[in-house]
């Protein structure tokens, strides 16, 4: 236990004295996950949004395999981002493998399935409510899901962050693709790996505080949006 | 604007569920430019019927013509249906009236909109969450949302069903209002009092029949069957 009061002094010491290094760490982390979570719900919203108003023959078969995807294990993401960026794959020309941008792809890929089945879901719930009133004014699929995507905002933002959790909290995907590099791909859980190997374990704990923070920090800002919604009743 | 929608026919109209016959061979004709009252106690099939005529439901046979055509989707815009449940979108009043004039190509939004919320009477409210008007309020926003698409036909689900006696002459009073803006008004109630206030014409329903059909008048004063004379007396049992 001596390790958890060492690695809260450190963690304390971390975060005040604001390192530098710690710092590139933290924004990297910020800016893959952030740039996953905005990938993953640009593609995720709007076919999860169909998913639920449309009615299509192998629809259930869909929602079936995202609901898997869900649990997908980030190595084996990894694994195929890796596959499909390195030299010899099909995108193996576009040189991203151990940039950021690598990082980025394979944490999309891992939450877009994610957000998909969540929005369906949420979605699935408020059509349940409209879809009389859609039925009879004779609402076309398509202004339909975009109308239940705007009154399900709220929602959809716990969505958001369901996925930003899994994203920022993964390290088997980043760690494949990113190869962990000081100062270009390294990021919060690849350090907190790294330390960890190193036998610095009190520093691994205290880089664990600070992503926890970091989600807490994430959190408290899409609840404090979402209290608003509540309010006026339109969550 | 293409010919009439009315007169309104429909001949052996079925809805069954399983077994059970909800709507059971219904030949129906509804014309004129006044208020035919669809009255019938709870669970007579009312809100069945309703559907049925507007193409919200599917009949498990027979037919509904309007003006002699089947229904189609041009059809079913030029008539709207407003539920005894009214759907209340998770935004504004007039963000609400807004999405449902979005739907049609108007060049006089911004009018329709002040017009509709005045008809509804929630001009202090229109930035108020929807989901937060009492039932009254909603109702209202409901009819005033069907009038602003100018349709030729309203059809009213039980639209008193929950309010007090204020909230439902309010009610009474836009109902009143649509009719003199030349709108064919079908009107679907249980309530006795409403029916004879509004009415014209009455349709009486009785376990997904038509038990009799006439002017408000002869209903009232001398009903030709059994069953509305029970009705009439507060002695029908369902
Ligand atoms: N989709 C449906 N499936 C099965 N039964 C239904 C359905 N819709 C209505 N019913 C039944 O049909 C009967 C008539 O319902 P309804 O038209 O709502 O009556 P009301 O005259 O009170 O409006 C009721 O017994 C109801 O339970
Ligand atoms: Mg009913």
């Amino acid at each position: 236990m001596q390790e958890f009061n060492t690695s809260f002094a450190i963690a304390a010491d971390l975060i005040f004295s604001a390192k530098p290094e710690l710092l590139e760490i933290v924004m990297l982390s910020l800016r893959v996950t952030l740039s996953a979570v905005a990938i993953a719900c640009a593609i995720g919203f709007p076919l999860g949004g169909m998913l639920a108003v449309a009615r299509f023959p192998g629809r259930g078969a869909l929602i079936l395999l995202f609901n898997t995807l869900m649990g997908l294990p980030p190595v084996v993401v990894g694994l195929l981002v890796y596959m499909m960026l390195s030299n010899a794959g099909p995108l193996g020309f576009l040189q991203l493998l151990y940039t950021p941008a690598a990082m980025i792809i394979a944490q999309a890929v891992l939450i877009t399935p994610l957000i998909i089945a969540l929005t369906c879901q949420v979605i699935g719930s408020l059509f349940l409510e409209y879809e009389e009133q859609f039925k009879a004014l004779v609402v076309p699929p398509k202004t339909a899901a975009a109308a239940l995507l705007w009154d399900a905002r709220y929602g959809l933002m716990t969505t958001a962050l369901a996925g930003f959790g899994r994203a920022v909290a993964e390290v088997g995907a980043v760690i494949i693709v990113g190869g962990n590099i000081a100062h270009v791909t390294r990021v919060m859980t690849t350090a907190i790996a790294l330390e960890t190997s190193k036998g610095e374990l009190a520093l691994a704990l205290a880089l664990g505080f600070v992503l926890l923070c970091l989600a807490m920090g994430v959190n408290a800002c899409v609840l404090a949006v979402r209290a608003i919604g509540e309010k006026r009743a339109y969550v | 604007m293409s010919e009439g929608l009315l007169p309104l026919k429909t001949r052996g109209l079925c809805f069954a569920v399983r077994e059970k016959q909800i709507i059971d061979q219904i030949d129906l004709t509804i014309s004129g430019n006044d208020i035919t009252v669809i009255l019938g106690p709870n669970g007579a099939g009312k809100s069945v019927l309703l559907r049925l005529l507007h193409g919200f439901l599917e009949p498990s046979a027979g037919q509904v013509k309007w003006g002699g055509r089947d229904i189609d989707e041009d059809l079913r815009k030029r008539q709207v249906l407003v539920f005894q449940r009214p759907v209340m979108m998770r935004r504004s009043v007039a963000d609400n009236i807004r999405f449902v004039l979005s739907l049609r190509r108007f060049s006089d939004r911004q009018e329709r909109l002040e017009k509709a919320l005045d008809l509804a009477g929630l001009k202090a409210q229109a930035n108020q969450p929807a989901p937060r008007l009492s039932g009254g309020e909603q109702q209202r926003l409901a009819i005033a949302q069907a009038m602003v698409l100018d349709p030729e036909v309203v059809i009213l689900d039980e639209p008193s069903s929950n309010l007090d006696p204020g909230a439902t002459m309010a009610i009474e009073r836009l109902i009143e209002v649509a009719q003199n803006e030349g709108k064919k008004i079908i009107l679907v109630t249980h309530d006795l009092g409403q029916a004879k206030r509004v009415g014209n014409e009455i349709i009486f329903m009785h376990r997904g029949r038509i038990v009799e059909q006439g002017s408000c008048d002869n209903f009232f004063t001398d009903p030709k069957t059994p069953e509305a004379g029970a009705y009439l007396d507060g002695a029908l049992l369902v």
